[in-house]
C-alpha cells in the first residue's frame, strides 16, 4: 500500500502555490489533510506526478468574522472547526457537522477546504455550505472568482474547479440571529461516510417560517438542494404536514446508489427521516417559533 | 526518485534521514527506523492502529508522507515509557486488563496519551469519544475505557500530591 511515484512540493505561500499549479496543470495535486487523497493514492487510484502541500502556507488557516460574511480560510482543520467560539455561537451547525465527520485523528488533519473540494458526495460539508450559501474562492495565477457552493458540484468527483486553481477560502454569509439550524446525519459506525443527512436552516417570525433550505448528503451524485422540500415548510408553521410534505420532497429528490450502506430504498427513507429531524431539532433551535 | 532529507524528533532523538517523498510515516518508521511498535492494522485509514503524536497531535501515521514530519516533534509507543517505569497508562492497561491481542495497544496508548492532556479527567462518554478513532476486535472497549480511567486518576492524584 505505497502511493505511486511523485515529485513533492512544499510551498509557503499562496502565490507560490499557485503558480506550482500553473506549472504542472493536471499533473499536479494540492495536498491538504491528505484524508481523501492519501487514501486514494494508495490504493494508485490517485497518481499524481506532483503532490503541492499547502500545509506550511499559514495565510490559508483561520476563521475570521467579517461582519455579513465568516470567512474560513481553506487549510482550516475539522479539528479547529469543532473548537471554534465563532462558528459555535454564529454558524453552530459547523461544529455539530464536525463532531460527525470521521474520527478525531482524522479530524485533526482533514481541512474544510479538501472537504469542500474533494468533490466525494459522501463529504458532509459540501451540503452544509449549500444550505447557508457560501461560497468558495478560487484563486489562480490568472486571478480570483467566486463561486456559489450551490453551482460548484457537477458530478462524482467533478467540480468546478479548474486544475490550475486553489480554493483558499469558504465564505459563509452570517446567518441571522434566531436563525435556527441542523445538521443530522445516520452513518453505520464512527468515522463513516452518511447513509443519508440532511442540513437544515430556517427562520421563524410570528410562528411562520419566512425563510428555509434544506440540502441532502450522499443520497446522489453530489449534495442536493432539493427546492421543494424547502418550499414545502416556507410560510407554514412548520407543523407536521409541513414536515412530512418537506420529506417526502426530500425522498423524491434523492436517488442514492445501493452500497454496503443499504439499499436505495432505505437510503432514500432515510434521506426523508434526517430531514424530518433535522427540521425539528433546527425549529426547536429558531427564535420566533 | 530523487529522496529528500527530513529531520525531525522521534522520542525525543534527534534523526535525519533520507526518504523518498511516497514514503509513509508508519513505512518509515517501522522498515527504516525499526520502531515498529505503530502498527498497521488496515488499508482504508481507518483502524488507528498507527496512531502517533506528532507536533502535539495525534495522527495516523499510514496517512502522513514521513516528509511532511519534516522538522516536527514525533512521539511513539516507543517514548512512552520512562526507562523501565511504565507510564500510568501502560500500568493503567495492564491492571485494568485493557488489551487481549494487543494489536490496537500502542495505537490506543499513544492516542489516550494525548487525549489525556486535551482532557486530564475525562468522563467514560469522553473517553469513547477521544479513542473513537481507534478499533479494537477483542476487547469491547470496556476494560480500555477503564485503563484510561485508571490512568488518569494515577496521574491526577500525583499532580495533586505536588
Ligand atoms: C477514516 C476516515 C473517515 C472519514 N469520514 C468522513 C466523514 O464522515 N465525512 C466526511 O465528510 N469526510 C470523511 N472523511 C474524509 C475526510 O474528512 C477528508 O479529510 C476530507 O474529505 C478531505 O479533506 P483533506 O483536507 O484531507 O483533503 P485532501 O485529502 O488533502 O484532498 C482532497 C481533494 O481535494 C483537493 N484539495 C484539497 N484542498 C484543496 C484546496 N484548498 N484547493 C483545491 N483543491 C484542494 C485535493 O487535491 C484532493 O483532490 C474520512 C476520512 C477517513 C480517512
Ligand atoms: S493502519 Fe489503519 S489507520 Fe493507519
Ligand atoms: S486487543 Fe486485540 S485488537 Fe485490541
Amino acid at each position: 500500500m505505497t502511493p505511486g511515484v511523485f515529485e513533492y512540493h512544499r510551498p509557503n505561500t499562496v502565490e507560490e502555490a499557485l503558480a506550482l499549479l500553473g506549472q504542472f496543470g493536471e499533473d499536479g495535486k494540492v495536498l491538504a489533510g491528505g484524508h481523501s487523497l492519501v487514501p486514494m493514492m494508495k490504493l494508485r487510484l490517485a497518481e499524481p506526478a506532483h503532490l503541492i502541500d499547502i500545509n506550511a502556507i499559514d495565510g490559508l488557516r483561520g476563521i475570521r468574522d467579517e461582519g455579513d460574511v465568516i470567512v474560513i480560510g481553506a487549510g482550516t482543520t475539522q479539528a479547529e472547526v469543532l473548537t471554534s467560539d465563532l462558528l459555535a455561537k454564529k454558524c453552530p451547525i459547523l461544529p455539530e457537522a464536525a463532531a460527525q465527520i470521521a474520527d478525531p485523528q482524522v479530524r485533526n488533519c482533514g481541512t474544510i477546504g479538501g472537504n469542500c473540494a474533494n468533490g466525494d458526495p459522501g463529504n458532509d460539508d459540501p451540503a452544509i455550505m449549500m444550505a447557508l450559501d457560501a461560497s468558495y474562492t478560487l484563486q489562480s495565477q490568472d486571478g480570483e472568482r467566486q463561486i456559489a457552493a450551490r453551482e460548484f458540484y457537477q458530478g462524482i468527483y467533478t467540480t468546478a474547479l479548474a486544475d490550475n486553481e486553489l480554493l483558499t477560502e469558504v465564505r459563509i454569509p452570517t446567518p441571522a440571529e434566531g436563525v435556527g439550524m441542523s445538521y443530522q446525519k445516520i452513518k453505520r459506525k464512527v468515522g463513516d461516510y452518511a447513509i443519508a443527512a440532511a442540513a437544515v436552516t430556517l427562520s421563524m417570525s410570528n410562528g411562520q417560517c419566512t425563510d428555509a433550505a434544506i440540502a441532502l448528503t450522499n443520497v446522489g451524485d453530489t449534495a442536493l438542494l432539493p427546492l421543494a422540500a424547502a418550499d414545502a415548510i416556507k410560510g407554514t408553521s412548520v407543523d407536521a404536514s409541513a414536515v412530512d410534505a418537506a420529506a417526502e420532497a426530500a425522498m423524491a429528490a434523492s436517488e442514492p446508489v445501493e452500497d454496503l450502506r443499504g439499499t436505495r430504498e432505505y437510503r432514500t427513507a432515510m434521506a426523508g427521516q434526517m430531514t424530518r429531524q433535522a427540521i425539528v431539532e433546527a425549529l426547536s433551535r429558531a427564535a420566533g417559533s | 526518485m530523487s529522496s529528500q532529507k527530513i529531520s525531525l524528533t522521534i522520542n525525543g532523538e534527534s534523526v535525519e534521514a533520507e526518504v523518498e517523498p511516497r514514503t509513509l510515516l508508519i513505512h518509515f518508521l517501522r522498515e527504516e527506523l525499526n520502531l515498529t511498535g505503530s502498527h498497521i492494522g488496515c488499508e482504508t485509514s481507518h483502524c488507528g492502529a498507527c496512531t502517533v503524536d506528532l507536533n502535539g497531535k495525534s495522527v495516523k501515521s499510514c496517512t502522513v508522507f514521513a516528509v511532511q514530519a519534516n522538522g516536527g516533534e514525533l512521539v511513539t509507543i516507543e517514548g512512552l515509557a520512562n526507562g523501565t517505569e511504565m507510564h500510568p497508562l501502560q500500568e493503567g492497561f495492564y491492571e485494568a486488563h485493557g488489551l487481549q491481542c494487543g494489536y490496537c495497544t500502542p495505537g490506543m496508548l499513544i492516542r489516550a496519551y494525548r487525549l489525556l492532556q486535551e482532557n486530564p479527567d475525562p468522563s467514560d462518554d469522553e473517553i469513547r469519544v477521544g479513542i473513537s478513532g481507534n478499533l479494537c476486535r477483542c476487547t469491547g472497549y470496556q476494560n480500555i475505557v477503564e485503563a484510561i480511567r485508571y490512568a488518569a486518576d494515577k496521574i491526577n492524584q500525583a499532580e495533586g500530591a505536588d
